[in-house]
């Protein structure tokens, strides 16, 4: 009988135990939100160490890139608790500051010791801080991300391919180093029978609904001379969004999408063109580094058969590529700001930064893109770090979104739908921007 | 209902009354017939009130203010008609809307010839029709999503059998066949798969309308030795019109505010070609976040619809009396 009574109170006991166990674990979990892609799946994986340093679980909403920008803005905007922490894009940042959106991290920071000089600087430019080039931190650099090239190394080095397009070009088949090459070497592809099959020469960005169009358009563009603003007069755009040198980036983006895309490539962006290129269709593929690690894996495209570059030069020598990535934030409507700051704390560490990047993950901090190891540790590796010390960034004013919406517009107009001419799109473009900055009273 | 069943009803009743506690049947003794009615309609009107009429009127008072939901911290000015000034004044706006009004003149028009069609044959009787009847109208019992997705893998370019079969018939390389993405082909690509989707419902009230009409009218023309074409000038046709317009109604209204597909297919594009007006309305709203804008833009959509429908109907009205 004393036996029995023994063992049911231990059992009753260690029930009560570990109901109130989970409980304390249930009210510290986080949720981390950010998009659904193959980077938060590494950090699923990444954040189980958290967990067991920590005790505090981690919960995941992710959301698919269509929905991303809908889904997280509007649970921002109505002041919603479902994000505890959040990877939001780079573009947000001005208006999740303004709008007191995300948790200032200055005082966070110097308390916990943690340096933004400890990360590459455009990824702190662009993922942290608002105003941008001031001492404003509003994320930790997360997700360095930059628009970069994969190629067919395979098919370059078919040595029948290679005599023909010297005979043709009078250079080596080679990753280009300029966009002139691009061109040529898409032109030199397309419609081409390679193994059987008819395949095309670049796959490019042109969607439509969302950012697509501007983020490959503008990757082209800086590299011919375009400016958002006059560079002593912010906000003055004439004459430099539509000047002559901007008109020729936009031209070239339109001639490269008129003669070398796939049939039917009119609304193509990252999964598009990742289908695309994974199909066997492109020789050459346009498309942020983050899609780079599922590429090398696979079993058809990559491995020995794929190239990586980084964005070619423009006609007068000029070298930019598009910025993606983003940064990880505390949202200021969490009720537990303090577990999601520890979390901020334990990420910015660099034995843990360094596991993100082995996991898929493309981390900005210096110690870890700066390590010896660094450029031979993966295939792209090195083709990353001469892309990020090119990158340049979209609008990332409060109105980032009337601003994307008018370049979506006016490219997609000219570039896939012919309608008039670049210059045209680009004057209509300086006029859009004006009006959104007139509405904003700054201008 | 039967004399048994009537006293069973009156037995309930009257139980139910004995069981009502006494201070209650008191207050319920004292409501009036038409306070009754007003009490068991009242959960619905405040549900009304809550869901339809307070959006549309807080959407009237933001469509004067400059307010933007992803803003609020900012303060909300009032600005007057400037909003509605604006859209009016707006080139794309205007595009929009007569993108909207070609999409719904052709697939209202293509329903209609292709659905009345398909009812008065379907009308015939012939052997198997119901089975046809329950084929024809499967596309209809699918989801729009799901239209949506499959219609653009059969008009991909390199591996849909919309583009084979056009290239098939035609000898152009299907290749060549972008429905989706050539300025010229990419509007008629959703009038054809609006068409393929809700032509059904069409041929439904069709159906409906012809089958309404008695067959002795039908019996007397052949007496008068009045020709099928007669008859059908003479009977069929005027007395399914008011069928056939309430058709066209419900599709009008409809593809005036059209989303899903386009969005879908298209997306609006290439370019703006097929940005109907709900695109452009949901781009300002959700994406610009110019949510007193987009406000005023739906007032004057909200009205334009309330005002051709009002005036439609009373055209149906006058054809019903006829």
């Amino acid at each position: 009988m004393k036996s029995t009574l023994k063992l049911t109170l231990g059992l009753t006991s260690a029930m009560f135990a570990s109901t109130a166990v989970s409980n304390v674990a249930q009210a510290e979990d986080l949720t981390l939100c950010w998009a659904a892609w193959d980077p938060a799946n590494a950090l699923v994986e990444l954040s189980k160490d958290f967990t067991k340093e920590t005790g505090i679980g981690m919960k995941f909403e992710f959301v698919p890139w269509t929905n991303y920008a809908d889904r997280f803005l509007n649970e921002l905007n109505s002041k919603g608790k479902l994000c505890d922490l959040i990877i939001g894009d780079s573009q947000w940042i001005g208006g999740s500051a303004e709008n007191g959106h995300y948790v200032k991290l200055n005082d966070f920071f110097d308390k916990e010791k943690i340096s933004m000089d400890d990360f590459v600087p455009a990824t702190v430019v662009g993922y942290s801080e608002w105003p941008k080039n001031s001492p404003n931190y509003w994320a930790l650099p997360a997700m360095g991300d930059v628009v970069g090239w994969t190629y067919r190394k395979d098919w370059f080095s078919k040595p029948e391919l290679q005599k023909e397009f010297k005979e043709k070009y009078g250079w080596d088949l080679a990753a280009p180093t300029t966009f002139d090459q691009l061109k040529q070497i898409a032109e030199f592809f397309q419609k081409r029978e390679i193994d059987g099959k008819t395949v095309y020469g670049a796959s490019i960005y042109t969607e439509r609904g969302s950012e697509g169009i501007t983020m490959g358009a503008m990757d082209v563009l800086y590299s011919f001379g375009f400016k958002y603003e006059n560079p002593d007069k912010p906000y003055e755009m004439d004459g430099f969004v539509n000047s002559e040198k901007s008109v020729k980036g936009l031209e070239f983006y339109k001639a490269l999408y008129d003669c070398c895309t796939p049939p039917g490539a009119s609304n193509s962006y990252m999964g598009e063109g990742v289908d695309a290129f994974k199909s066997g269709q492109v020789a050459m593929h346009m498309n942020f580094a983050f899609t780079w690690p599922g590429l090398q894996k696979d079993e058809n495209v990559g491995g020995d058969k794929i190239g990586y570059f980084a964005n070619p030069k423009g006609p007068d020598g000029d070298q930019f590529a598009q910025l993606g990535g983003q940064g990880i934030s505390v949202v200021s409507y969490s009720d537990k700001q303090e577990a999601a700051l520890k979390y901020i704390k334990w990420f910015a560490n660099k034995d843990v930064q360094a596991k993100w990047w082995s996991l898929g993950g493309f981390s900005c901090l210096n110690a870890v893109v700066k390590d010896p190891g660094f450029a031979a540790s993966q295939p792209y590796a090195q083709t990353f770090l001469d892309s990020m010390a090119i990158v340049k960034d979209f609008w990332a004013e409060p109105s980032y979104a009337p601003l994307l919406q008018a370049s979506q517009k006016r490219f997609h107009d000219y570039v896939v739908a012919g309608q008039g001419s670049a210059k045209d799109a680009l004057d209509g473009l300086v006029k859009d921007w004006t009006e959104v900055f007139q509405d904003d009273g700054k201008m | 209902m039967t004399e048994a069943g009537l006293t069973m009803l009156n037995r309930t009743a009257d139980s139910v009354a004995r069981a009502t506690p006494e201070p209650l049947a008191r207050k319920v003794r004292g409501i009036s017939d038409k306070g009754l009615a007003w009490l068991f309609i009242s959960p619905t009107i405040l549900l009304l009130l809550a869901i339809n009429i307070f959006p549309l009127f807080w959407a009237i008072y933001l469509s004067f203010t400059n307010y933007r939901a992803n803003r609020p911290n900012e303060m909300v000015k009032n600005v007057g008609l400037a909003n509605y000034r604006r859209i009016l004044g707006d080139q794309d706006i205007w595009i929009a809307m007569q993108t909207t009004a070609h999409f719904v003149f052709w697939t209202i028009l293509l329903q209609t010839l292709i659905g009345f069609t398909l009812a008065w044959l379907i009308d015939r009787k012939f052997r198997g029709h119901a089975f046809w009847t329950t084929i024809i109208l499967v596309p209809m019992m699918l989801s729009p999503a799901v239209v949506g997705n499959f219609w653009r893998f059969l008009y991909e370019p390199q591996i849909g059998l919309f583009a084979y079969a056009i290239s098939f018939v035609t000898g152009i390389p299907a290749t060549q066949i972008g429905m989706l993405s050539n300025v010229s082909l990419a509007p008629w690509s959703i009038v054809i798969v609006d068409t393929w989707m809700w032509t059904p419902y069409v041929m439904l009230i069709c159906l409906a309308g012809l089958r309404s009409i008695p067959e002795y009218i039908y019996e007397a023309a052949e007496v008068d030795r009045a020709s099928n074409w007669r008859q059908f000038w003479s009977i069929t046709l005027p007395m399914a019109l008011p069928f056939i317009m309430l058709a066209v109604l419900f599709r009008g209204i409809e593809n005036f505010k059209m989303f899903d597909m386009v969005n879908l297919l298209t997306g609006g594009g290439p370019g703006s070609t097929t940005e109907v007006a709900s695109i452009t309305l949901k781009r300002q709203a959700f994406e610009s976040w110019r949510t007193g804008y987009s406000s005023a833009f739906a007032i004057i959509l909200f009205v334009a619809v309330f005002g051709l429908a009002n005036i439609y109907v009373k055209a149906l009205n006058k054809v019903k009396q006829r």
